[in-house]
Protein backbone atom coordinates (compact mmCIF):
# COMPACT_ATOMS: atom_id res chain seq x y z
CA UNK A 1 0.00 0.00 0.00
CA UNK A 2 1.49 3.03 -1.04
CA UNK A 3 0.47 6.15 1.41
CA UNK A 4 2.49 9.32 0.90
CA UNK A 5 3.85 9.84 4.13
CA UNK A 6 2.57 13.43 5.28
CA UNK A 7 0.23 13.35 8.41
CA UNK A 8 -2.91 14.01 6.62
CA UNK A 9 -2.45 10.58 3.96
CA UNK A 10 -1.74 8.19 6.92
CA UNK A 11 -4.12 9.33 9.13
CA UNK A 12 -6.70 9.18 6.54
CA UNK A 13 -5.45 5.54 5.86
CA UNK A 14 -5.21 4.97 9.45
CA UNK A 15 -7.99 6.60 11.75
CA UNK A 16 -11.41 5.08 10.51
CA UNK A 17 -10.43 1.58 11.01
CA UNK A 18 -8.35 2.56 14.73
CA UNK A 19 -11.86 4.27 15.56
CA UNK A 20 -13.68 0.76 14.48
CA UNK A 21 -10.90 -1.37 16.25
CA UNK A 22 -11.00 1.01 19.30
CA UNK A 23 -15.29 0.10 19.66
CA UNK A 24 -14.46 -3.85 19.23
CA UNK A 25 -11.97 -3.42 22.31
CA UNK A 26 -14.69 -1.41 24.29
CA UNK A 27 -17.07 -4.84 23.98
CA UNK A 28 -13.89 -6.33 25.49
CA UNK A 29 -13.54 -3.73 28.53
CA UNK A 30 -17.06 -4.13 29.08
CA UNK A 31 -16.81 -8.13 29.70
CA UNK A 32 -14.55 -6.96 31.74
CA UNK A 33 -16.29 -4.24 33.65
CA UNK A 34 -19.02 -7.45 34.26
CA UNK A 35 -16.79 -9.20 36.80
CA UNK A 36 -14.78 -6.16 37.89
CA UNK A 37 -15.87 -7.22 41.63
CA UNK A 38 -14.19 -10.90 41.03
CA UNK A 39 -10.56 -8.79 39.64
CA UNK A 40 -10.83 -6.61 42.49
CA UNK A 41 -11.59 -9.18 45.26
CA UNK A 42 -8.62 -11.89 43.07
CA UNK A 43 -5.69 -9.68 42.30
CA UNK A 44 -3.93 -12.20 40.55
CA UNK A 45 -7.02 -12.68 37.94
CA UNK A 46 -6.55 -8.95 37.19
CA UNK A 47 -2.81 -8.97 36.76
CA UNK A 48 -3.62 -12.31 34.46
CA UNK A 49 -5.85 -9.81 32.18
CA UNK A 50 -3.14 -8.10 30.13
CA UNK A 51 -0.90 -11.03 29.69
CA UNK A 52 -3.82 -13.04 28.64
CA UNK A 53 -4.91 -10.95 26.06
CA UNK A 54 -1.63 -9.72 25.02
CA UNK A 55 -0.51 -13.41 24.41
CA UNK A 56 -3.67 -14.47 22.76
CA UNK A 57 -3.55 -11.27 19.88
CA UNK A 58 0.35 -12.43 19.56
CA UNK A 59 -0.51 -15.61 19.16
CA UNK A 60 -3.34 -14.86 16.22
CA UNK A 61 -1.31 -12.44 14.35
CA UNK A 62 1.96 -14.97 14.42
CA UNK A 63 -0.16 -16.98 13.16
CA UNK A 64 -1.52 -14.46 10.53
CA UNK A 65 2.00 -13.44 9.75
CA UNK A 66 3.09 -16.73 8.47
CA UNK A 67 -0.09 -17.65 6.79
CA UNK A 68 0.03 -14.12 4.76
CA UNK A 69 3.75 -14.91 4.15
CA UNK A 70 3.24 -17.87 2.64
CA UNK A 71 0.29 -17.04 0.79
CA UNK A 72 2.14 -13.69 -0.96
CA UNK A 73 4.83 -16.96 -1.71
CA UNK A 74 2.04 -19.10 -3.11
CA UNK A 75 3.13 -22.12 -1.17
CA UNK A 76 -0.62 -22.16 0.83
CA UNK A 77 -3.69 -24.09 -0.06
CA UNK A 78 -6.82 -23.81 1.93
CA UNK A 79 -6.90 -27.66 2.29
CA UNK A 80 -7.12 -29.11 5.91
CA UNK A 81 -4.13 -31.59 4.44
CA UNK A 82 -1.98 -28.98 3.42
CA UNK A 83 0.88 -29.63 5.71
CA UNK A 84 1.98 -25.53 6.18
CA UNK A 85 -1.42 -24.89 7.43
CA UNK A 86 -1.55 -27.70 9.55
CA UNK A 87 1.54 -27.72 10.84
CA UNK A 88 0.87 -23.43 11.63
CA UNK A 89 -2.35 -24.65 13.19
CA UNK A 90 -0.30 -27.25 15.58
CA UNK A 91 2.32 -25.42 16.45
CA UNK A 92 -0.20 -22.29 17.80
CA UNK A 93 -2.07 -25.10 19.89
CA UNK A 94 1.50 -26.11 20.99
CA UNK A 95 2.66 -22.83 21.96
CA UNK A 96 -0.22 -22.03 24.47
CA UNK A 97 -0.12 -25.42 25.79
CA UNK A 98 3.54 -24.05 26.32
CA UNK A 99 3.05 -20.12 27.72
CA UNK A 100 -0.25 -20.41 29.49
CA UNK A 101 1.07 -22.47 32.43
CA UNK A 102 4.00 -20.01 32.57
CA UNK A 103 1.24 -17.28 32.18
CA UNK A 104 -0.49 -18.62 35.63
CA UNK A 105 2.15 -19.47 37.43
CA UNK A 106 4.15 -16.31 36.82
CA UNK A 107 1.28 -14.62 37.60
CA UNK A 108 0.66 -15.95 41.19
CA UNK A 109 4.28 -15.33 41.85
CA UNK A 110 4.28 -12.01 41.14
CA UNK A 111 0.72 -11.45 43.14
CA UNK A 112 1.99 -12.96 45.85
CA UNK A 113 5.08 -11.45 45.88
CA UNK A 114 3.69 -7.94 46.27
CA UNK A 115 1.13 -9.26 48.99
CA UNK A 116 -2.60 -10.78 47.91
CA UNK A 117 -2.99 -14.01 46.43
CA UNK A 118 -6.41 -15.25 48.10
CA UNK A 119 -6.52 -18.20 44.86
CA UNK A 120 -3.98 -21.33 45.33
CA UNK A 121 -1.58 -21.78 42.43
CA UNK A 122 -3.60 -24.37 41.30
CA UNK A 123 -6.92 -22.40 40.73
CA UNK A 124 -4.75 -19.75 38.90
CA UNK A 125 -2.59 -22.39 36.65
CA UNK A 126 -6.16 -24.25 35.76
CA UNK A 127 -8.07 -20.64 34.99
CA UNK A 128 -5.30 -19.89 32.60
CA UNK A 129 -4.05 -23.10 30.59
CA UNK A 130 -7.66 -23.48 30.18
CA UNK A 131 -8.20 -20.15 28.86
CA UNK A 132 -5.47 -20.70 26.80
CA UNK A 133 -6.07 -23.85 24.71
CA UNK A 134 -9.66 -22.74 24.42
CA UNK A 135 -7.69 -19.11 22.81
CA UNK A 136 -5.45 -20.64 20.48
CA UNK A 137 -8.28 -22.99 19.07
CA UNK A 138 -10.36 -19.68 18.69
CA UNK A 139 -7.10 -17.80 17.20
CA UNK A 140 -6.90 -20.48 14.63
CA UNK A 141 -10.45 -20.36 13.54
CA UNK A 142 -10.15 -16.76 13.32
CA UNK A 143 -7.25 -16.45 11.74
CA UNK A 144 -8.16 -18.99 8.93
CA UNK A 145 -11.13 -17.41 8.83
CA UNK A 146 -9.96 -14.00 7.96
CA UNK A 147 -7.21 -14.92 6.11
CA UNK A 148 -9.73 -16.74 3.65
CA UNK A 149 -11.69 -13.76 3.39
CA UNK A 150 -8.98 -11.61 2.64
CA UNK A 151 -8.15 -14.10 -0.03
CA UNK A 152 -11.68 -14.58 -1.61
CA UNK A 153 -11.65 -10.71 -1.35
CA UNK A 154 -8.38 -10.01 -3.25
CA UNK A 155 -7.65 -7.65 0.04
CA UNK A 156 -3.85 -7.67 0.91
CA UNK A 157 -3.81 -10.21 4.22
CA UNK A 158 -1.10 -7.89 5.43
CA UNK A 159 -3.36 -5.27 5.86
CA UNK A 160 -6.56 -6.79 6.72
CA UNK A 161 -5.56 -10.20 8.73
CA UNK A 162 -3.25 -9.06 11.20
CA UNK A 163 -5.19 -6.03 12.97
CA UNK A 164 -8.32 -7.94 12.55
CA UNK A 165 -6.88 -11.13 14.52
CA UNK A 166 -5.23 -9.17 17.14
CA UNK A 167 -8.13 -7.41 17.92
CA UNK A 168 -10.28 -10.24 18.01
CA UNK A 169 -7.86 -12.58 19.58
CA UNK A 170 -7.91 -9.35 22.56
CA UNK A 171 -11.80 -9.24 22.80
CA UNK A 172 -11.68 -13.20 23.04
CA UNK A 173 -8.88 -13.06 25.72
CA UNK A 174 -11.01 -11.38 27.85
CA UNK A 175 -14.37 -13.14 27.11
CA UNK A 176 -13.04 -16.56 27.46
CA UNK A 177 -10.74 -15.94 30.75
CA UNK A 178 -14.37 -14.31 32.23
CA UNK A 179 -16.15 -17.52 31.41
CA UNK A 180 -13.03 -19.69 33.16
CA UNK A 181 -13.07 -17.45 36.30
CA UNK A 182 -16.57 -18.61 36.28
CA UNK A 183 -16.36 -22.38 35.85
CA UNK A 184 -13.25 -22.88 37.80
CA UNK A 185 -12.60 -19.71 40.69
CA UNK B 1 7.95 -31.39 4.28
CA UNK B 2 5.71 -33.11 6.84
CA UNK B 3 3.10 -31.41 9.26
CA UNK B 4 5.66 -32.11 12.10
CA UNK B 5 8.42 -30.51 10.49
CA UNK B 6 5.94 -27.70 9.72
CA UNK B 7 4.78 -27.28 12.90
CA UNK B 8 8.14 -27.72 14.76
CA UNK B 9 9.39 -24.63 12.65
CA UNK B 10 6.65 -22.28 13.26
CA UNK B 11 6.89 -23.26 17.31
CA UNK B 12 10.39 -22.54 17.48
CA UNK B 13 10.28 -18.89 15.43
CA UNK B 14 7.53 -18.11 17.86
CA UNK B 15 8.78 -19.45 21.33
CA UNK B 16 11.24 -16.24 21.73
CA UNK B 17 8.85 -13.55 20.72
CA UNK B 18 6.28 -14.99 22.98
CA UNK B 19 8.09 -14.97 26.08
CA UNK B 20 9.27 -11.58 25.67
CA UNK B 21 6.05 -9.89 25.93
CA UNK B 22 5.03 -12.70 28.29
CA UNK B 23 7.22 -11.01 30.37
CA UNK B 24 6.24 -7.65 29.36
CA UNK B 25 2.76 -8.48 29.83
CA UNK B 26 3.07 -9.78 33.81
CA UNK B 27 4.67 -6.56 34.72
CA UNK B 28 1.67 -4.93 33.31
CA UNK B 29 -0.68 -7.16 34.99
CA UNK B 30 1.10 -6.76 38.39
CA UNK B 31 0.80 -2.74 37.93
CA UNK B 32 -2.54 -2.94 37.00
CA UNK B 33 -3.17 -4.50 40.52
CA UNK B 34 -1.20 -2.21 42.32
CA UNK B 35 -4.14 0.10 40.60
CA UNK B 36 -7.43 -1.05 42.35
CA UNK B 37 -7.91 1.49 44.79
CA UNK B 38 -7.65 4.04 41.18
CA UNK B 39 -9.58 1.84 38.93
CA UNK B 40 -12.44 1.74 41.68
CA UNK B 41 -12.46 5.67 42.27
CA UNK B 42 -12.66 6.60 38.83
CA UNK B 43 -15.82 4.52 37.76
CA UNK B 44 -15.18 3.21 34.00
CA UNK B 45 -11.68 3.44 33.53
CA UNK B 46 -11.43 -0.47 34.15
CA UNK B 47 -13.48 -0.96 30.94
CA UNK B 48 -11.08 1.45 28.70
CA UNK B 49 -8.15 -0.26 29.69
CA UNK B 50 -8.41 -3.12 26.77
CA UNK B 51 -9.05 0.25 24.02
CA UNK B 52 -5.83 2.28 25.69
CA UNK B 53 -3.72 -1.04 25.57
CA UNK B 54 -4.93 -1.83 22.20
CA UNK B 55 -4.58 1.28 20.71
CA UNK B 56 -0.40 1.45 21.47
CA UNK B 57 -0.50 -2.04 19.57
CA UNK B 58 -2.37 -0.32 16.65
CA UNK B 59 -0.79 2.60 16.51
CA UNK B 60 2.89 2.23 17.28
CA UNK B 61 2.56 -1.31 15.69
CA UNK B 62 1.90 0.13 12.26
CA UNK B 63 4.55 2.96 12.76
CA UNK B 64 7.05 0.00 12.76
CA UNK B 65 5.83 -1.64 10.20
CA UNK B 66 6.03 1.37 8.22
CA UNK B 67 9.34 2.22 9.23
CA UNK B 68 10.73 -1.58 8.28
CA UNK B 69 9.23 -1.70 4.87
CA UNK B 70 10.91 2.07 4.03
CA UNK B 71 14.03 1.06 5.41
CA UNK B 72 13.34 -2.04 2.84
CA UNK B 73 12.64 0.16 -0.11
CA UNK B 74 15.22 2.75 0.82
CA UNK B 75 12.79 5.12 1.28
CA UNK B 76 14.48 6.17 4.32
CA UNK B 77 17.98 6.31 6.09
CA UNK B 78 18.49 4.23 9.46
CA UNK B 79 19.44 7.12 11.21
CA UNK B 80 17.17 9.97 13.36
CA UNK B 81 19.93 12.43 13.15
CA UNK B 82 19.45 13.18 8.82
CA UNK B 83 16.19 14.89 10.64
CA UNK B 84 14.01 12.93 8.00
CA UNK B 85 10.77 15.08 7.12
CA UNK B 86 8.73 11.90 6.16
CA UNK B 87 9.84 10.03 9.56
CA UNK B 88 8.79 12.95 11.35
CA UNK B 89 5.66 12.95 9.66
CA UNK B 90 4.88 9.48 10.50
CA UNK B 91 5.52 9.74 13.91
CA UNK B 92 3.71 12.58 14.74
CA UNK B 93 0.81 11.51 12.79
CA UNK B 94 1.26 7.99 14.38
CA UNK B 95 0.86 10.44 18.02
CA UNK B 96 -1.95 12.04 16.65
CA UNK B 97 -3.65 9.62 16.04
CA UNK B 98 -3.14 7.34 18.91
CA UNK B 99 -4.07 10.49 20.85
CA UNK B 100 -7.21 10.64 18.97
CA UNK B 101 -8.39 7.01 19.40
CA UNK B 102 -7.81 7.26 23.36
CA UNK B 103 -9.99 10.66 23.66
CA UNK B 104 -12.55 8.44 21.40
CA UNK B 105 -12.24 5.52 23.36
CA UNK B 106 -12.98 7.50 26.41
CA UNK B 107 -15.89 9.51 25.41
CA UNK B 108 -17.54 5.94 23.51
CA UNK B 109 -16.90 3.94 26.96
CA UNK B 110 -18.67 7.29 28.90
CA UNK B 111 -21.41 7.05 26.57
CA UNK B 112 -22.03 3.35 26.50
CA UNK B 113 -21.88 2.71 30.93
CA UNK B 114 -24.45 5.56 31.12
CA UNK B 115 -26.72 4.56 28.62
CA UNK B 116 -26.41 0.58 30.03
CA UNK B 117 -26.81 2.78 33.64
CA UNK B 118 -23.62 1.77 35.24
CA UNK B 119 -21.78 4.34 37.46
CA UNK B 120 -19.21 6.56 35.75
CA UNK B 121 -16.45 9.10 36.35
CA UNK B 122 -17.00 12.07 34.36
CA UNK B 123 -16.58 12.48 30.69
CA UNK B 124 -13.68 15.04 31.68
CA UNK B 125 -12.14 12.86 33.67
CA UNK B 126 -12.19 9.88 32.06
CA UNK B 127 -10.81 11.99 28.94
CA UNK B 128 -8.30 13.71 30.38
CA UNK B 129 -6.57 10.46 31.53
CA UNK B 130 -6.63 8.66 28.21
CA UNK B 131 -5.09 11.55 26.73
CA UNK B 132 -2.23 11.75 29.06
CA UNK B 133 -1.29 8.35 29.20
CA UNK B 134 -1.66 8.28 25.53
CA UNK B 135 0.42 11.04 25.09
CA UNK B 136 3.44 9.92 27.79
CA UNK B 137 3.19 6.22 26.64
CA UNK B 138 2.77 7.34 22.80
CA UNK B 139 6.30 9.50 23.33
CA UNK B 140 8.29 6.57 24.62
CA UNK B 141 6.92 4.49 21.99
CA UNK B 142 8.09 6.71 19.27
CA UNK B 143 11.13 6.56 20.84
CA UNK B 144 11.34 2.96 21.21
CA UNK B 145 10.26 1.67 17.78
CA UNK B 146 12.37 3.85 15.89
CA UNK B 147 15.20 3.32 17.68
CA UNK B 148 15.52 -0.63 17.99
CA UNK B 149 13.81 -0.85 14.14
CA UNK B 150 16.77 1.11 13.18
CA UNK B 151 19.27 -0.35 15.25
CA UNK B 152 18.03 -3.97 14.19
CA UNK B 153 18.28 -2.99 11.06
CA UNK B 154 21.55 -1.92 11.17
CA UNK B 155 22.84 -4.99 12.47
CA UNK B 156 21.32 -6.59 9.91
CA UNK B 157 18.24 -8.54 11.72
CA UNK B 158 14.97 -8.04 9.65
CA UNK B 159 13.25 -4.87 11.46
CA UNK B 160 9.93 -6.82 10.48
CA UNK B 161 10.23 -9.50 13.25
CA UNK B 162 11.45 -7.32 15.97
CA UNK B 163 8.38 -4.54 15.87
CA UNK B 164 5.63 -6.86 16.72
CA UNK B 165 7.01 -8.03 19.94
CA UNK B 166 8.32 -5.10 20.81
CA UNK B 167 5.40 -3.03 20.29
CA UNK B 168 3.37 -5.37 22.14
CA UNK B 169 6.17 -5.78 25.46
CA UNK B 170 6.74 -1.80 25.40
CA UNK B 171 3.48 -1.12 25.01
CA UNK B 172 1.75 -3.03 28.05
CA UNK B 173 4.34 -2.30 30.34
CA UNK B 174 4.19 1.74 29.74
CA UNK B 175 0.88 1.35 28.70
CA UNK B 176 -0.26 0.68 32.38
CA UNK B 177 2.58 2.39 34.11
CA UNK B 178 1.34 5.66 32.53
CA UNK B 179 -1.88 5.19 32.86
CA UNK B 180 -1.20 4.77 36.79
CA UNK B 181 0.27 7.93 36.63
CA UNK B 182 -2.41 9.49 34.51
CA UNK B 183 -4.67 8.49 36.94
CA UNK B 184 -2.81 10.05 39.72
CA UNK B 185 -2.07 13.39 37.78
CA UNK B 186 -6.12 13.98 36.91
CA UNK B 187 -6.99 13.20 40.80
CA UNK B 188 -4.65 15.07 41.62
CA UNK B 189 -5.54 17.82 39.50
CA UNK B 190 -9.32 17.50 40.38
CA UNK B 191 -8.97 17.31 43.73
CA UNK B 192 -7.45 20.76 43.88
CA UNK B 193 -10.02 22.42 41.67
Amino acid sequence: MATEWTVRDITRAMLPVLLALTLVELGSGLVLGSFESQLYRYPTLLALVPVTIGTAGNLGSILAARLSTAFHLGTLSFDPTDEELAGNAVATVALSVTIFPVVGVGAWLLTSLVGGTALSVWTVLTVSLASGVVLAVLAVAVTLAATYAAYRFELDPDDVVIPLVTNSCDVLGVVVLFASVQIFV
Amino acid sequence: MTIRDAAVEAYREALPALVASLVGGLIAGVVLTGMRAELREVPGLLVLVPALLATRGNVYGSLGARIATALHQGLIEPSVTAGDRRLRAAAAAALGNGLLASAFAAVAAFLVLTALGSSVAPVGVLVGIAVLAGLLSGLVLVAVVITVVFAGYRRGRNPDTLVGPIVTTTGDVFGVLFLLVAVRTVLAVVEVL
